[in-house]
């Protein structure tokens, strides 16, 4: 049995916001099932008494002083905007017609 | 004074005004102009920045100034490295044409050390590869043959390096991008401990592994630039705020008595070429004549890294590479007005990633969602944790652990882009020192018998103990040089134009 069938696939590009053709969707099911076939090995080591690590360093809530220093102009944050307008992005439609 | 010279020969013709670094720049771009049609390591040259910066850097020194002892040496960024107003691209589409309005930490560091950045070099589209075929660009072709791969993600910078196209370069190595490219062609790359040196103005591929470092042709000159870039900064919160150890004095030492040299048994035998097992073993015995100590280790969970790598490195792209949405920077596709915004971001993201991009970011939706978190991407941060004890148990008895840098040496273009699985094979020997956020470093040891190709020889150390494998390095690639009696790359066959 295949680990993620091409429905899965669609939904997941529906989620990640990707747009795929039948094409791609019957073409990444197939690689991500060889995939996912190798790399859940990782469950063979992975016992309860394992501590997971999320990060090489063992730091957290890491703070800086509060001083203001020059930054960025509304011009220079818009440059590489698509679309811009009165010195905001300018986005397409987010609410439907009705 | 020969392009083909050192980055600190070249320094100290420019420190003894032999040469001023507009004559050093000229040349460099010269050579990019007779030889980059075929190798392809650039995707953008910034002559006028170059050349500002290097008549500025004469300017000083015709003063009198102080200056740092890199100032005036030519560099090749790699494209994942944002300069001001120079277009950045990660080798995506999605990105084509974009300027970044400021500069990352590292560029600031290589300009106020008066380091003139030629241009951007050619990389696999956002990190996310071995060979940089990923590229949306086009492929690099390696110098040593160039209908082969030059390794990657940071294949523009290595290539640039072999083809003397530039003495410096920066890459970035997430699972092994520094130190495969340099492996492949023949240079010598270095990833730094993660936190070493910033990640302001990185990309970022995967934020818990992405680290910046220094790629060369000598050990010494990595470890020059590796002082330039290195450095706590308050703007990357995973930047370590301690000294940088010093790598410079360590390359120069040239002693490695009673050095103990942990040899990783995991990381050789079954499907490593023989050539490369035969270079790495050569190797180890010029380091044995040297008086080091050789001891054999065991990391038996170095066997998950590789899976447990690409289950982390997809999840954590799935999540940074959000930020392309077509809203703040660069493609929007579809925007006729009718469409949402979020079909227009469906459609942008469809044109605008290629096929490994769009692979692993569902990889990493897949193994965040839930109902499979636990035994994807959990698990896989549990054997992180596994492969960190492995080290901890290895460093307790050994100064530096030391490897092949590949299973192989450079494999022909096309010959594995069609099978993803075979292609993440490359990166077996160089992702465990990213999962455990140590230092590594690829040198070449060698040409292969089977195809006269470079190998390379990757040392390890513990986190910020990057000076000892500088130390090994550099006394490694003396007796390797007193043995060849020239430079690796003078092996490699000279390309059409070439200076």
């Amino acid at each position: 049995m295949s680990a993620i069938s091409r429905d899965e696939v669609a939904n997941l590009a529906r989620l990640a916001r990707i747009s795929m053709s039948d094409d791609e969707l019957d073409h990444l099911a197939g690689e991500l099932d060889v995939i996912l076939g190798a790399v859940k090995r990782v469950q063979e080591v992975a016992s309860a008494d394992v501590k997971p690590t999320s990060h090489p360093l063992d730091v957290n809530n890491v703070t800086r002083e509060d001083v203001v220093t020059p930054s960025l102009s509304p011009e220079q944050s818009l440059s590489g905007a698509p679309a811009t307008a009165e010195q905001r992005f300018k986005v397409p439609q987010i609410l439907g017609e009705e | 004074m020969s392009i083909r010279d050192s980055a600190a020969s070249m320094a100290a013709a420019l420190a003894k005004k032999e040469i001023t670094s507009v004559e050093l720049t000229n040349q460099h771009f010269d050579q990019i102009n007779a030889v980059d049609k075929d190798v392809h390591a650039f995707l953008y040259l910034d002559k006028e920045g170059a050349l500002a910066q290097a008549k500025e850097v004469d300017k000083k020194r015709a003063a009198g100034e102080k200056l740092s002892p890199l100032a005036g040496v030519p560099l090749a960024l790699k494209d994942v490295m944002v300069q001001k107003d120079v277009p950045t691209t990660c080798g995506s589409k999605i990105l084509e044409g974009w300027k970044p309005p400021y500069d990352s930490t590292v560029v600031s560091k290589l300009k106020a050390a008066g380091i003139v950045i030629l241009g951007k070099t050619n990389m696999d589209e956002f990190a996310m590869g071995s060979s940089t075929e990923n590229s949306a660009f086009g492929p690099t072709h390696n110098p040593w043959d160039l209908s082969r791969i030059p390794g990657g993600s940071g294949g523009g910078s290595s290539a640039a390096l072999a083809a003397f196209q530039a003495p410096l370069a920066i890459g970035t190595d997430t699972g092994g991008s520094i130190r495969q490219p340099a492996a492949v062609t023949g240079t010598v790359g270095v990833k730094p401990t993660y936190g070493a040196v910033s990640r302001y103005g990185l990309v970022a591929f995967s934020s818990s592994l992405d680290q910046a470092g220094p790629c060369a042709r000598t050990v010494l000159d990595a470890a020059l630039l590796h002082q330039v870039i290195a450095g706590f900064d308050p703007k990357d919160s995973t930047s370590i705020n301690q000294v940088t150890p010093d790598v410079v004095a360590a390359a120069k030492k040239l002693d490695v008595k009673g050095v103990k040299i942990g040899v990783v048994k995991q990381l050789a035998g079954d499907g490593y070429q023989k050539g490369v097992e035969n270079k790495f073993n050569e190797a180890i015995a010029e380091l044995v004549k040297l008086g080091a100590e050789i001891i054999e280790v065991s990391c038996p969970n170095f066997e998950y890294a590789l899976a447990a790598y690409y289950l982390i490195a997809p999840s954590e792209c799935s999540s940074n590479l959000a930020r392309f949405d077509s809203i703040r920077f660069g493609l929007r596709v579809g925007d006729d007005g009718a469409r949402g915004a979020e079909e227009v971001m469906n459609l942008t993201r469809q044109a605008g990633f290629g096929r490994e991009v769009k692979r692993r970011i569902i990889l990493g939706t897949y193994a965040l969602s839930s109902g499979y978190y636990d035994a994807y991407y959990g698990s896989a941060q549990k054997v992180r944790t596994l492969i960190k004890q492995d080290f901890d148990k290895a460093f307790a008895k050994c100064d530096v652990l030391v490897s092949p840098t590949t299973p192989t040496t450079a494999f022909k273009i096309g010959e594995k882009s069609n099978d993803p699985l075979a292609m993440y094979l490359n990166d077996i020997a160089t992702i465990p020192v990213n999962m455990a956020g140590i230092g590594g470093m690829s040198l070449p040891c060698g040409l292969a018998d089977e195809d006269n190709l470079p190998v390379g020889f990757q040392i390890m150390s513990p986190a910020m103990k990057d000076d000892r494998m500088y130390l090994v390095g550099g006394a490694l690639e003396a007796a390797l040089l007193d043995k060849w009696k020239k430079p690796i790359l003078d092996f490699a066959p000279k390309l059409v134009g070439s200076k």
